[in-house]
């Protein structure tokens, strides 16, 4: 960004070169299918605009940045459709506040990226459109469910793009990717014009080269939105100032390390790098956590209890797809429904559905809510012992399209990113492994509640 | 907990989807598969534990009782699959002689 920003004030290019340039490369491999729908037209017609803007002086922070979002982030009169059938054709009339602060600053959004339909997976493969390829190597999965505006940004179709992450679904991908991907502190950015999933969990955040560009887009998009009730208070700092050079208390998870489904040479790599961190001076401890093998099974009852209710609003009457094979009022929901959302989703409808019933809700929903206190409770315990929780962000690297079947071993996937969605603090991805074949995993650093602004310094010093 | 057909008849009829044929079959294992893998909850001690129903501690942040338009008529019924220029249509919902 820093680049493009002095680039464009020499005036090198212009910025209409630079969304040219991209338009360019979306076209030259559209085959990835990362962009739902290019704003060919109007990315071109900011341009200008916003290049008049530099020329005048008059200029936002964000001058010079081409953006892509994911197809659940409302840009008035765009069509919106978190990739999904049941949302075909709709038209946004309104802003969410994180695009209008953006745009105030004077971003340009190029296109809608395309998702796991309803942010609902972890291979961009749920997507009713088709799965999206990973730029890097094209028989593999870009990760999910932002994969399209990881794919995007990996294959140089934007400078940076924008995710959700309920799960993981923005830290994956960056590390399947190559990237910087960051999901903030539950509350840290507003919701409102966030297509829901589950609401306990969403978090808008962005995907980067680098991590001085993600701080930026966080900078911009932070804070207390009347609009969302659960967005904070909680002062927004300077989070893209590079800090001073200082050493950190770190730790690390045994149960992590030792997990059977971790790659030996992931492992191997990610003790070497803390033994490196050791060598610089940085502290390095080992901590316990007993509930790992918990977390994906919590996170699927709560989520997908909130994904039940939250999309009980797609029912064929105001907005979106409706059946032409429904006589009445009843059949025309049921209908409407069924025909609209693909099969995963409708797997994490029935078992919100189940998990909040009547007979069951204590044994599972209300369980599933005690037992993410415990795990919050001690995720900020830990927290409050150190400064950073440091861990391989995925398993492995990304794996083939087609080789999970599987429900249950794709939610799995989820296993070291869940955690702070549940604990609802801040988590970042940065590229810093690589698996045998050359593809590339990411380290993730998780801090506590509001600590952005040191965790991404901290991202920043690790960049090579 | 076994996934029968009449708890995918009960859960279908609350959640508004229908399974026919090989979807039913399918749901039912699915269904199975994922309840079975979030059982093992039942096993950790939470005796005397609240739920997490908040996650922040900002909660009560009241604003002022103001009606807004935020969105004109015009606009909500854009994108409506069927409507008029007042109201959105839907089939019958009463039959003759209910």
């Amino acid at each position: 960004m820093r680049e493009i920003r002095e680039a464009l004030l020499r005036e090198d290019y212009s910025l209409t070169d630079l969304v040219k340039h991209y338009q360019s490369k979306i076209a030259e491999r559209s085959h990835l299918a990362a962009f739902r729908e290019v704003f060919t037209d109007d990315s071109l017609e900011r341009a200008s605009e916003v290049q008049s803007k530099i020329k005048a002086g008059t200029a936002g922070k964000l001058a010079g940045m081409v953006l892509a979002i994911k197809d659940n982030i409302c840009y008035r009169d765009h069509e919106v459709g978190a990739a999904s059938k049941i949302l075909e054709g709709f038209i946004s009339p309104y802003h969410a506040t994180i695009v209008e602060r953006l745009l105030a600053e004077d971003v340009i959004i190029i296109g809608r990226t395309s998702c796991d339909e309803f942010a609902m997976g972890s291979s961009n493969e749920n997507s009713a459109y088709g799965p999206v390829l990973n730029p890097l190597d094209e028989a593999l999965v870009p990760g999910g469910s932002s994969g399209g505006s990881a794919a995007a940004v990996a294959a140089g179709m934007c400078l940076a793009s924008l995710g959700s992450d309920t799960g993981g679904s923005i830290r994956q991908p960056a590390s399947f990717c190559g990237l910087v991907g960051l999901k903030p502190t539950y509350g840290r950015v507003s919701r409102y014009g966030l297509l829901a999933y589950a609401s306990s969990m969403d978090q808008i955040g962005p995907f980067a080269s680098k991590s001085e560009d993600a701080a930026l887009l966080l900078e911009v998009m932070a804070g207390k939105d009347s609009k969302d009730n659960t967005s904070s208070n909680h002062r927004v700092d300077e989070y893209s100032e590079e800090g001073k050079a200082r050493t950190y208390e770190l730790a690390y998870y045994k149960e992590i390390v030792e997990h059977p489904g971790l790659d030996p040479q992931l492992k191997a790599d990610f003790l070497a790098q803390l033994e490196i961190l050791r060598s610089q001076g940085h502290k390095v401890e080992e901590l316990s956590f007993p509930y790992l093998n918990d977390l994906v099974p919590t996170y699927n009852v709560l989520s997908n209890a909130e994904a039940s209710s939250n999309l009980s609003r797609y029912d064929g009457i105001r907005y979106g797809y409706r059946s032409e094979n429904a006589g009445d009022i009843d059949t025309t929901y049921t209908k409407s429904r069924s025909e609209g959302f693909g099969p995963e989703v409708k797997r994490r409808i029935m078992l919100g559905t189940f998990v909040l019933s009547s007979g069951y809700y204590d044994a599972y929903y209300s369980k599933a809510q005690k037992v993410r206190r415990l795990i919050r409770d001690a995720t900020i315990n830990a927290l409050s012992d150190c400064d950073f929780i440091l861990s391989p962000t995925t398993p492995h690297s990304a794996f083939k399209i087609g080789d999970i079947q599987d429900p249950v071993q794709m939610y799995l996937e989820d296993i070291f990113t869940v955690q702070a969605n549940l604990a609802g603090v801040p988590s970042v991805s940065i590229p810093k492994f690589k698996s045998a074949s050359g593809m590339p995993i990411g380290l993730q650093i998780t801090a506590g509640p509001f600590e952005e602004k040191k965790m991404l310094q901290f991202a920043r010093s690790l960049e090579d | 907990m076994k996934i029968d057909d009449a708890l995918i008849d009960k859960l279908s009829e609350l959640a508004k989807l229908e399974f026919v044929g090989e979807e039913r079959e399918r749901i039912k294992s699915d269904l199975s598969r994922m309840l079975q893998f979030v059982e093992k909850l039942k096993e950790i001690d939470t005796e005397g534990v609240n739920p997490l129903i908040h996650l922040t501690e900002e909660y009560g942040s009241l604003r002022e009782d103001r009606a807004e338009n935020t969105l004109s008529k015009g606009d909500a019924l854009k994108n409506a699959p069927s409507a008029n220029s007042d109201y959105f249509k839907v089939p019958k919902v009463l039959k003759k002689g209910e």
